[in-house]
């Protein structure tokens, strides 16, 4: 069995697969809860300063979308960071970590922009023995309006002001935590790069409104008849989250600053794809909040059987393999040319191959009296929607044309060369640079 | 162990009520919120689907079922009932297994399809329970239509005439419309007085002057209804029956299924109706299928379903074949009658092995029978009808009849299954035809 042992910027921790900075990480019961389950590491939920803390909604904080048979695709909340005090979090962090010391106990801190804050509160985390500290300057709701959160993870020169603030105070591991509500991810990254960061964490959530009362005309959730956009999160933020690492791992400035995956995690495929995208290690929420803790362990064996298959014995042999693949659109190969390729022993007829190419696409699926699909290869260009929309894995596949045969759609052969759109005819600036 | 339950002959009471209520429980229940939910999510909205093409009525499933999914089972009723304002009972009765589930894509993906036969009746329940009709009548026109017979065909059929605009006077030979669906099948695919209300519910798009108790050939003739009507369509079903010709046919005992599932369905109390504790029903269709089971869950010890051909040819679906088995019903196939034994009464029922092509094979057995139930067949009775075709009134495409001015759908008509949902097409089919006879080719189009 692959070992899954992963050191994170110093922390180890016995698998990648850490819960996120959020309510399943709000106090120390849960917390026992989840490293009795197997989970490998935590980030603690976000500690603000001293006094009295901050105060929630009395109504509902979480919003959500569903797929077939109401499973949760998509949630998004309008919860505060905690608000439960700050010496109570801080004695439960040190007691668990006491009892966990292999587990990675990461503290999220979100304090006001200025230094004497920061320098408050860094020592106080310290003393319990956590492992490290995660900056949020992600929240995108109700703290980013205090000046907090997104509002500092919007602002790059913020991000490394704080960021050198906190790695002149402590000598713990520092992780910024990013927002995703920004034009190019890679600015805050390099930013918290630049202020000393050990890692960036990515994505937190994405603004939102998940859904509109149509009685009330309100937006979801709702109190007392209004509603204010929250953080998205859960699986259909996967993408984009994906993306943004990608954009981070890819960057040559960036290629060894570590990255904790974060966004709709929900099995194991997901962690490793993340993973092989740059990430060191991933966390987990929504997966966690919509199916509880137990969820780890088909991530740990699924994981490990994967690294098993694919001869890998660590999960430094899957990080970041999957970034020198990662190319710019104008780079991708056009001799390359496939079809789609419909299995008529799996098809069960549905035609919704053929509804969608016929209405929306190129009208290369033909349809006989029978029900029999088949794509027509003198005008599929090979756009991947009759596979997304068919109902049956597998069922329709893409098939490369061999170099030297004849695409029926253009007449031409197919060429056994790369080229891309930088040398094409078609391209005005080639042709420029050909003159 | 109720005492009756092993004593021999014809009595009522076989059962405790408890039981005998849970034995005539619905079916298929209707399904809750939650349930249609998961059910409909499950529907592919395939492209021309094949469940379509599958209905006898047309019915839009995968847009009904769609309605469903994003929360508006009504606009989804409204579907069905456009096609089939007879959906409510067509969702109970129809052998889905062998039309739409049949043909539903995730039927070839998984062997479970869609349960669309549920979804449907969740629908219009839904939209009936609510007493909404959601169909009005066109300007009236003037003219008026004689319907003979008040079952599913004659019931489609009026409704659309009435929706054209067109006047209907219904007639029924018996007490109650509705013909089979309220007195033939069973009871169990029909609970709580559905096949009434459902009636009710249909008639309230007005214009339809309901006449029960009144029977072509006996209280009025075919020529007469010519002469008064603007047109008239028979939707008079096959009032007969098979005789069983063999010796000893009529000893007591020995009856018609379509008159002990007619008596069962109009009882005010099953545990007032006897049952014999051997029966044996004779044939292999959906109304032997129908008594067989409702003998056992009366309570009769020991059923037996006698069928002359092999399981294959067998006019009971698959479904129905296992629910009398599910039921306790034994099925012999491949056997004919050729004597009913008896001193008076029935005693056995004796039997000969055949082989496929109904050849006697000399091999005899006997089965005890304290109750014989016929299902060998119903028929067109009456004299006077347009011309036949065979056995039935021969119709065109849009059912017409040899008789200028006379339609014909459902069970009296050739062509098409003896099913519920075929005779509700033909009916509303028909309508639309008396509709352009009576306005002109122009009235297709703005109908």
């Amino acid at each position: 069995m692959a070992d899954l042992t992963t050191e994170f910027v110093g922390i180890k921790s016995p698998n990648p697969f850490w819960l996120a900075s959020a309510p399943p990480t709000d106090k120390e019961y849960n917390v026992r809860r989840a490293f009795e389950a197997g989970w490998g590491g935590v980030v603690w939920k976000t500690l603000g300063e001293a006094g009295p803390p901050v105060v929630n909604v009395n109504g509902p904080r979480y919003g959500a979308i569903w797929g077939a048979d109401r499973r949760l695709l998509g949630l998004n909340n309008i919860e505060l960071i905690t608000d439960r005090p700050l010496e109570v979090n801080l004695r439960e962090i040190k007691a668990v970590k006491r009892d966990y010391p292999d587990r990675a106990i990461v503290v999220s801190l979100m304090v006001p922009c200025e230094e004497q804050a920061w320098k408050a509160i860094l020592p106080l985390v310290e003393e319990t023995g956590a492992d490290g500290v995660e900056l949020n300057f992600g929240c995108p709701h109700g703290m980013s309006e205090r000046g907090m959160g997104s509002a500092v993870g919007q602002v790059p020169e913020y991000i490394e002001m704080v960021t050198r603030w906190v790695k002149q105070n402590t000598r713990m591991p520092c992780i910024v935590k990013l927002t995703p509500n920004i034009t190019d991810i890679k600015q805050p990254a390099l930013a918290a790069m630049r202020g000393g960061a050990d890692a960036v964490s990515l994505i937190n959530t994405i603004n939102s409104i998940t859904s509109v009362d149509l009685d009330l005309f309100a937006p979801e959730p709702t109190i007392d008849g209004k509603g204010a956009h929250g953080g998205y999160c859960g699986p259909a933020v996967k993408p984009i989250a994906l993306n943004m690492v990608a954009e981070i791992a890819r960057t040559p400035e960036m290629a060894r600053l570590p990255i904790s995956g974060i966004g709709g995690v929900t099995t194991w495929k997901d962690a490793a794809e993340f993973m092989a995208l740059g990430a060191g290690n991933v966390q987990v929420c929504t997966a966690a909040m919509t199916y509880g803790f137990k969820i780890v362990q088909e991530m740990i064996s699924g994981l490990s059987d994967y690294m098993d298959k694919k001869d890998m014995v660590a999960t430094s042999e899957l990080i970041g393999k999957a970034v020198p693949n990662l190319s710019d659109w104008q780079h991708l190969n056009l001799n390359y040319i496939a079809k789609a390729k419909i299995n008529q022993d799996l098809c069960i007829s549905c035609g919704r191959c053929f509804a969608a190419c016929e209405d929306t696409s190129h009208q290369a699926i033909a349809m006989s009296a029978d029900r029999t699909f088949t794509v027509k290869d003198d005008e599929c260009v090979a756009c991947n929607l009759c596979v997304n929309v068919c109902p049956v894995d597998d069922c329709i596949t893409m098939e490369q044309m061999a170099a030297g045969a004849v695409d029926p759609r253009t007449g031409r052969t197919v060429l056994p060369d790369y080229a891309n759109w930088t040398t094409h005819p078609n391209n005005p600036a080639a042709a420029k640079a050909a003159v | 162990m109720h005492s009756k339950a092993f004593a021999p002959g014809v009595m009522a009471g076989r059962l405790d009520p408890v039981d005998l209520a849970a034995g005539f429980g619905d079916l298929h229940p209707a399904l809750g919120d939650h349930e249609a939910m998961v059910a409909a999510d499950r529907c592919y909205f395939c492209h021309d689907a094949p469940c379509i093409t599958a209905c006898p009525t047309d019915i839009d499933i995968p847009l009904f079922i769609r309605q469903i999914a994003t929360g508006t089972p009504d606009a989804a009723a409204k579907t069905i009932l456009s096609q089939n304002i007879l959906g409510g009972m067509c969702a109970r009765v129809c052998p889905t297994e062998t039309l739409c589930e049949q043909a539903c894509v995730r039927e070839a993906a998984e062997g479970k399809p869609v349960e669309i036969g549920r979804l449907q009746r969740y629908a219009t329940d839904g939209l009936m329970a609510s007493g909404v009709h959601p169909f009005s009548r066109a300007a009236l026109t003037g003219k008026t239509v004689a319907v003979v017979g008040a079952g599913p065909a004659g019931l489609a059929c009026a409704h659309r005439l009435a929706m054209f605009g067109h006047d209907v006077v219904l007639f029924d030979a018996r007490p109650k419309p509705g013909g089979l669906n309220e007195y033939g099948i069973a009871a169990y695919k029909s609970t709580d007085e559905f096949a009434a209300r459902e009636v009710d519910w249909l008639l309230q798009i007005g214009g339809i002057r309901l006449e029960t108790g009144t029977a072509l050939g006996r209280d009025i003739t075919l020529q007469e209804l010519r002469a008064e009507y603007d047109a008239v369509f028979l939707g008079i079903g096959l009032g007969g029956v098979n005789a069983l010709k063999v010796p000893g046919a009529d000893k007591d005992g020995v009856l018609d299924a379509v008159d002990f599932i007619s008596d069962l369905r109009q009882a005010s109390d099953l545990g007032a109706l006897p049952v014999g504790r051997d029966v044996v029903v004779i044939g292999g269709g959906m109304t032997a299928v129908d008594a067989a089971v409702q003998a056992r869950l009366l309570g009769a010890a020991n059923v037996t379903m006698v069928y002359r051909r092999g399981r294959d040819r067998m006019n009971a679906s698959r479904f129905e074949q296992d629910l009398a088995a599910s039921k306790g019903v034994r099925i012999i196939t491949n056997a004919s009658p050729i004597a009913v034994h008896g001193n008076g009464a029935v005693r056995e029922v004796e039997f000969e092995y055949t082989d496929d092509g109904l050849a006697p094979t000399g091999e005899r057995f006997r089965i005890a029978a304290d109750q014989v139930f016929k299902a060998i067949g119903q028929v067109l009775e009456g004299d006077a009808l347009p011309e036949l075709d065979g056995r039935k009134i021969a119709v065109s495409a849009e059912g017409r009849t040899s008789v200028v001015g006379v339609w014909a759908g459902g069970d009296c008509a050739a062509g098409g299954d003896d099913l519920t949902v075929t005779a509700v097409a033909q009916g509303r089919d028909a309508a639309m035809n008396i509709h352009i006879a009576l306005m002109g080719a122009t009235a297709a189009v703005t109908a």
